[in-house]
């Protein structure tokens, strides 16, 4: 009785789907994605959130952009050239190039997006410094003109996380940086149907029949970006148990970062796989607030650093081994500027010197406002970890519950915890966005001009400029490693373990790329 | 009749007044920045200010809630912090679901709790009468979406008879809408089905030992027609305004059902807007609960006169 009505209602169901579906399945293969949040701003200059970085990437296209082995290759670009005193760079636009609307991709087009986006992202920002002008040679080649030399060009062109320097077309480039735009023309390899799309639902992406790929295979975001599937749909499903139960029911394809805890469940179904596309991971950071008493005291902060261990909170907050990685280096484990010279004092946990240090810059007792985050999981138990290890270390700690985007707000306040301030809190990054010292803002220490916290620290910046600078690889990664050690000296913050969250997909879907950033050309669906 | 209809929509304006302003000075007071949700992580304190400035938060809270209430008197809810959208629009687009739920919820929750309720007080002290008891206490204590996941393991995940999430909207396909309503609607229902039952069972055992039941059965009516036409009419009153109260219990556990089914209704669109500080949506959906829960409970009140002639407004 129970399989009769089980097929009857398969049945039905089948039905139902086929006649709901039956223009999508006309259109050919459908991937149905979820993110690990929702999409709401559409203009990935505007904004950082990953989610719009990934929105850009399926209907924009880059200049440049780093492959699998984190080395920058050309990607709208054919050909570029460099002179003798590396102040004139010329870039030449590959032949073909359409913007969705059909009309073709120019210099002009390119100028305007670089400098929009470098009005807002912090290497743009750096580079832009550098910049002395634009200049369009014809329709498919321009100049960027430096003051002097500088060491990051194709680094900042090929930065693969927010904000990614993607081309618009010139009208669209053209909208204030402060403020959204509402056109969705790209020349990526998907195109954005608006109409279709209803934010807090589903966004709906179509193949864009007339983008022309490079003839290099795939490599991380470079390379060929062929769709293979039709249709790309970002499904906005907020639970993560449901997507999950989804992904295991096959209403979806693919979930971009299922939570930690319920990894177990999805190995357990032969027909989900886990995939490592982000081989580089997160880093987690601690991050004091300079400004007020008593992390003004660099001893202080020192003391701080002293107490606290990376293991502790990977154990806390991932818990398998096999998905965090104790690192020393700065600028991630397994990249070229890695070193973990000096990053001892992260690694293994020695309260006596704590209380020493504390001892000497004259703490009096006064608790630490340490700010927790409630609403995202993998933070979650990082602040309970460093109230314990601070404690341990003779601090007093007064933790302090809130949802991040309190604690967001919370951390733009500059004054006092007793004003509404803070002292202490933790967030992490993509380890992408901190491969070296431009890119990875927690390095700034320029006062009000640096990320939250504030640090002052001439002699940072001076070896941040250097490094921005230098154009020789080896001198590069010297230099790299002179901030590191300046940062862990002064304490300016703490990079407190690498961390890794594979995605889940159904095993009838293939090809999903390693890389920095969950791409979705190459997908096969089977 | 008229005369009091009109004197309870006028009665209206006060009440959205306090809650308009309640639901403004909350959102100002606690703590939450849009700005600097809206400008993500790497923005600059000066970023912020500027987005700040652009939205009019600079402003001193009463200009701020003068701009609210004036455009909101000429129909102008505003526009998202962080959909490129208006409020009204937002709204338009979310509505259709929360209807959804909510009209599948409470025809599911009444044509099953009253009957049961009913039978339950007939039957008072039976095997019947204690199971539809321990219902309700259970439907009472048990979490809307302790219930959801437990009803999404069985019917969809173990049976595979239903889907797990999403909405399909009614006028694309009428069985995959209805086909993704039961298991949401099931879920809302049960602290429906389980309050309505109770307060029927109560109502029309009362009833039950009138002196007008005694005269019907004296007069020969079999019990279908004592219970149905004499017992549940003469207890009507009470029920109604268990179900006019549960609208609010509807509007929340819409919240919590939406955001576990996935539907993308009004109930998410709030939270979403909560988490990201999304002042304009959030004010005027408050507002606009409150306009649906007033008005519905207007319409139960007018409602008493066809169950009980003696209430004359």
């Amino acid at each position: 009785m129970k399989q009769v009505m089980r097929r009857t209602l398969a049945a039905i169901a089948a039905g139902a789907v086929v006649a709901a579906a039956g223009p999508v399945m006309a259109q050919g293969k459908t991937l149905k994605v979820v993110q690990h949040g929702n999409l709401t701003i559409l203009d990935p200059v505007w904004t950082t959130a990953y989610v719009t970085r990934n929105h850009g990437y399926l209907i924009y296209d880059t200049l440049f952009a780093a492959d699998g082995d984190y080395a920058v290759k050309p990607q709208m670009v054919d050909t570029y050239t460099v002179s003798p005193d590396k102040t004139v760079w010329t870039f030449t636009l590959r032949d073909g190039l359409e913007w969705h609307d059909g009309k073709p991709v120019t210099s002009a087009d390119c100028i305007a997006s670089l400098q929009r986006w470098g009005k807002r992202d912090a290497m743009g920002l750096k580079l832009m410094d550098f910049v002395k002008e634009f200049k369009e040679v014809d329709g498919k080649t321009f100049q960027m003109v430096l003051k002097e030399p500088y060491g990051l060009v194709l680094d900042t062109l090929g930065k693969p996380s927010s904000n990614v320097p993607f081309m618009m077309p010139k009208a669209v480039a053209d909208t204030d940086a402060f403020k959204q735009f509402d056109s969705y023309i790209g020349s990526g390899p998907f195109i954005y149907r608006a109409a279709e799309s209803k934010p807090g639902e589903r966004h709906v992406y179509v193949k864009n029949p007339k983008y022309k790929p490079r003839s290099e295979a795939p490599s991380g975001l470079a390379g060929g970006k062929v769709a293979k599937v039709d249709r790309v749909e970002i499904i906005e499903m907020p639970d993560t148990l449901q997507q999950v139960n989804a992904l295991i029911a096959g209403e979806i394809d693919i979930i971009e970062a299922p939570p930690h805890d319920l990894l177990p469940t999805l190995k357990k179904d032969k027909n989900i796989a886990l995939d490592d596309w982000n081989p580089l991971g997160h880093v987690f950071v601690i991050r004091f607030n300079h400004l007020v008493k008593p992390f003004d005291n660099p001893k202080v902060r020192l003391a701080a650093l002293h107490a606290i261990n990376q293991e502790d909170y990977l154990k806390a907050t991932v818990g398998d081994p096999a998905y965090y990685k104790v690192c020393g280096a700065a600028f991630i484990c397994g990249t070229p500027n890695a070193s973990d010279k000096g990053s001892d004092i992260l690694l293994k946990s020695n309260f006596e010197k704590s209380k020493e240090l504390l001892k000497e810059a004259g703490y009096d007792g006064t608790p630490v406002v340490l700010m927790q985050s409630t609403t995202l999981p993998i933070l979650t138990n990082t602040a309970p970890v460093t109230k314990s290890l601070l404690e341990k270390g003779g601090f007093k700690v007064d933790m302090q519950s809130m949802d991040w985007q309190t604690l967001v707000s919370r951390r733009t306040k500059k004054d006092a915890p007793s004003a509404g301030g803070w002292n202490v809190f933790h967030t992490y990054s993509v380890s992408a966005d901190a491969l070296n010292p431009i890119s990875n803002s927690y390095f700034v220490a320029a006062g009000d001009k640096s990320w939250f916290g504030w640090p002052t620290d001439p002699e940072m910046e001076k070896l941040r400029d250097a490094y921005a600078k230098e154009t020789d690889p080896a001198k590069a990664k010297a230099l790299a490693e002179a901030v590191q050690l300046r940062a862990l000296e002064t304490a300016q913050f703490g990079w407190i373990g690498q961390w890794y969250g594979p995605g889940a997909r159904r095993t009838n879907v293939t090809g999903w790329l390693k890389a920095p950033v969950p791409v979705f050309w190459n997908i096969e669906k089977k | 009749m008229l005369d009091f209809i009109v004197r309870r929509l006028i009665a209206i304006i006060p009440v959205l007044t306090v809650v308009a302003v309640f639901v403004f000075l909350m959102l100002r007071l606690t703590p939450g920045d849009p700005a600097a949700v809206i400008a993500g992580d790497n923005a600059t304190s000066d970023q912020i200010d500027d987005i700040r400035r652009k939205l009019g938060l600079d402003e001193p809270i009463w200009t701020q809630f003068v701009i609210w209430i004036s455009n909101m008197l000429q129909g102008n809810f505003g526009e998202s912090f962080f959909f490129k959208k208006t409020v009204a629009e937002l709204i338009a687009q979310r509505v259709e679901p929360t209807l959804a739920l909510a009209v599948c919820t409470l025809v599911f929750a009444v044509t099953l709790s009253v009957p049961l309720g009913v039978l339950a007080a007939y039957r008072q002290g039976s095997m019947l009468d204690r199971v539809v008891m321990g219902f309700s206490v259970l439907g009472f204590s048990v979490p809307g979406f302790v219930i959801g996941y437990c009803l999404i393991y069985v019917f969809a995940i173990e049976l595979g008879w239903l889907p797990v999430q999403g909405y399909i909207r009614i006028g694309v396909n009428f069985w995959a809408f209805l086909e993704r309503m039961v298991l949401p609607s099931l879920t809302l229902s049960v602290g429906f089905i389980a309050l309505i039952s109770r307060i029927t069972r109560a109502s029309v055992l009362e009833v039950l030992n009138e002196d007008y039941i005694r005269t019907a059965r004296a007069k020969g009516l079999s019990n279908r027609v004592v219970l149905m036409r004499h017992a549940l009419r003469n207890a009507a009153v009470p029920i109604l305004t268990v179900i006019g109260l549960g609208i609010a219990i509807l509007i929340g556990g819409a919240v919590v059902t939406e955001s576990v089914f996935g539907l993308p209704g009004l109930g998410r669109l709030t939270v979403e807007a909560v988490l990201s500080r999304d002042f304009p949506t959030i004010q005027t959906v408050i507002l606009m609960f409150s306009v649906v829960y007033v008005v519905i409970n207007l319409l139960i009140d007018i409602s008493y006169t066809l169950f009980d002639p003696r209430i004359r407004y």
